[in-house]
């Protein structure tokens, strides 16, 4: 993956001299991109973080990484976005290193963030308009078609002029996709798109994600606890412990893996007189 | 050691970033709203504050130096003391101390939320460069606004030192003496060396207002660390600089 590969785009985005106006959201199998992460490893201070981390996500693939808290996942992801660069191993897009700012120039990468990220000083609007307006991407009146349309998708057009600190988190979250949306983008990354959302919310999102697969056939990694929403719309699931790749599966395959912390993982038992806490019960009974 | 290395650190993380916003410059027209919100900012807000600490700072030097001249028989020199002082020294330097205080702490507290709120890294992975679109507006307005507040600052001084001068009666020096004094010796490069300080001021303070900001990491607690940070080394830059740039410019 040394050499970028002859049909990855070469024209910059953002210049609409140079590139050619695609229509709003609509399907595009050309756009999805390619992920090869090889040996990835990564250290903060003395903690090794992850481990020889070896995966390829596929164009148009739903894939999503599991994994016990402080497994490594989010740090797995952010790399994948380019917002840190590895202690060793290489992450490419398409064949391009994503920390470059030519990459971004060449491919739109949006990151859903766990805690949403919108810009707290503007509106839920200006929130959206601001990729394409900073990039000249379109006339103002089609920046604003294209917003509406993505709120409309998320069917939160009644907070375009609502700030993000008067949304509800399930609220922000779709707001936080929205925003990805109305950047095109070929690959969205999701981080813990459902933590903090009731289980009806939840399943929206899920609908959501695998939705915008099928309209805008991105390449979608998604990062989560919730069994429910890996299992269910992903094409592969990997499952991270302790910084390593554990498993990399369909979801069936993951249900039925016979690995002992996968099986752990997946359906952990709940001990209510787990001796580990009896102490602890006694402690607060002096 | 480590000390040594931080600072060393910071300084270059402050020239990389000016370098980064300045290469955005040819986007200044686009950002001409974000400029003149920036100065709005910058200067009216501050504006009040300015002319209070100005006309106060004018009537003391006056008050005290009129009494002093007045024993060596040169208090009709009063106008001169008072607006070179103002125009080369306390204007500038302290229109940057209530800059640094005021302005360049909310910039570092503004700047420290979004980062570790992830707003500054969404701004990344959308392509958006953090340098063009906090940092350079803030650069700009600044820079317009600046000499401005400094210019303001000087007259609302010259004025406290004229009130003080005619109204005390240990002193009583007429406005019109007062005022044509000033005139016979304040030059107006004396002004613009103040001004250029002033200038000076304004671009180091807010630089390491954006760097002290974009550079916290953690929760609310660096916040807070990352705003005494930004007014403690702004203070003392200013003060260093003071030093030096008299010197040059003398």
């Amino acid at each position: 993956m040394s050499t970028p590969p002859p049909s990855s785009p070469s024209a910059p985005r953002g210049k609409m001299t140079q590139k050619p106006r695609r229509p709003v959201l609509v399907r595009d199998d050309r756009n999805a991109v390619r992920i090869d992460v090889e040996k990835l490893s990564k250290t903060y201070g003395s903690q090794q973080v992850l481990i020889d981390v070896s995966v390829d996500v596929k164009p148009g693939e739903i894939f999503t990484i599991m994994g016990p808290s402080g497994s490594g996942k989010t740090v797995l992801l952010r790399h994948i976005a380019g917002l840190e660069s590895p202690t060793s191993g290489t992450v490419k897009i398409n064949g391009y290193d994503p920390i470059l700012p030519e990459t971004r120039d060449r491919f739109a990468v949006a990151l859903v963030f766990q805690s949403g990220a919108l810009f707290n000083s503007q509106s839920v609007y200006d929130n959206l308009a601001l990729y394409p307006l900073e990039h000249r991407l379109c006339p103002k009146p089609e920046i604003r078609d294209r917003v509406m349309r993505a709120l409309k998708i998320l069917s939160i057009e009644n907070a375009a002029h609502k700030f993000p600190s008067e949304l509800s988190g399930g609220m922000k979250k779709r707001v936080a996709i929205a925003r990805a949306l109305v950047m095109e983008p070929q690959l969205i990354l999701y981080d813990e798109p459902t933590s903090e959302l009731d289980p009806l919310m939840s399943a929206t999102i899920a609908e959501i994600i695998a939705t915008l697969k099928e309209e805008i056939s991105v390449t979608t990694v998604v990062v989560s606890h919730d069994r429910a929403l890996s299992l269910t719309i992903s094409d592969r699931v990997a499952l991270v412990h302790q910084g390593r790749l554990r498993a990399v599966e369909k979801p069936e395959a993951l249900k039925n893996s016979s690995d002992p912390v996968v099986k752990a993982f997946l359906n952990p038992e709940i001990d209510v007189r787990n001796p580990r806490f009896k102490q602890l019960e006694t402690v607060n009974h002096d | 050691m480590k000390r040594i290395t931080a600072l060393l650190e910071a300084l270059g993380s402050a020239l990389l970033l000016a370098g980064k916003a300045f290469v955005s410059l040819p986007a200044a027209p686009r950002i001409l709203k974000r400029v003149s919100e920036q100065g709005y900012l910058v200067g009216y807000t501050t504006l009040p504050i300015v002319a209070i600490l100005c006309f106060f700072i004018g009537a003391v030097l006056a008050l005290q130096a009129g009494i002093t001249l007045r024993d060596f028989g040169a208090k009709q020199l009063i106008g001169t003391l008072v607006g070179e002082s103002m125009a080369r020294e306390l204007g500038p330097v302290m229109v940057a101390i209530l800059l640094a205080g005021r302005v360049g702490s909310a910039v570092t507290a503004e700047l420290a939320s979004m980062k570790v709120s992830g707003e500054i890294d969404a701004l990344v992975t959308m392509n958006i460069p953090p340098a063009r679109l906090l940092v350079l507006p803030r650069l700009l307005a600044v820079l317009l606004v600046m000499p401005l507040l400094t210019m303001m600052g000087n007259i609302i001084g010259w004025f406290g030192g004229a009130i003080v001068s005619a109204q005390v009666k240990m002193i009583g020096v007429p406005t019109e003496m007062y005022f044509q004094n000033l005139k016979q010796y304040l030059s107006v490069g004396d002004v613009m060396d103040g001004l250029i300080k002033a200038e000076i001021f304004g671009f180091v303070i807010m630089l390491i207002a954006c760097t002290t900001g974009l550079r916290t990491r953690g929760g609310p607690r660096e916040i807070g660390f990352a705003v005494t940070k930004s007014v403690v080394y702004s203070l003392i830059a200013i003060l260093t600089l003071d030093y030096f740039i008299t010197k040059a410019l003398s």
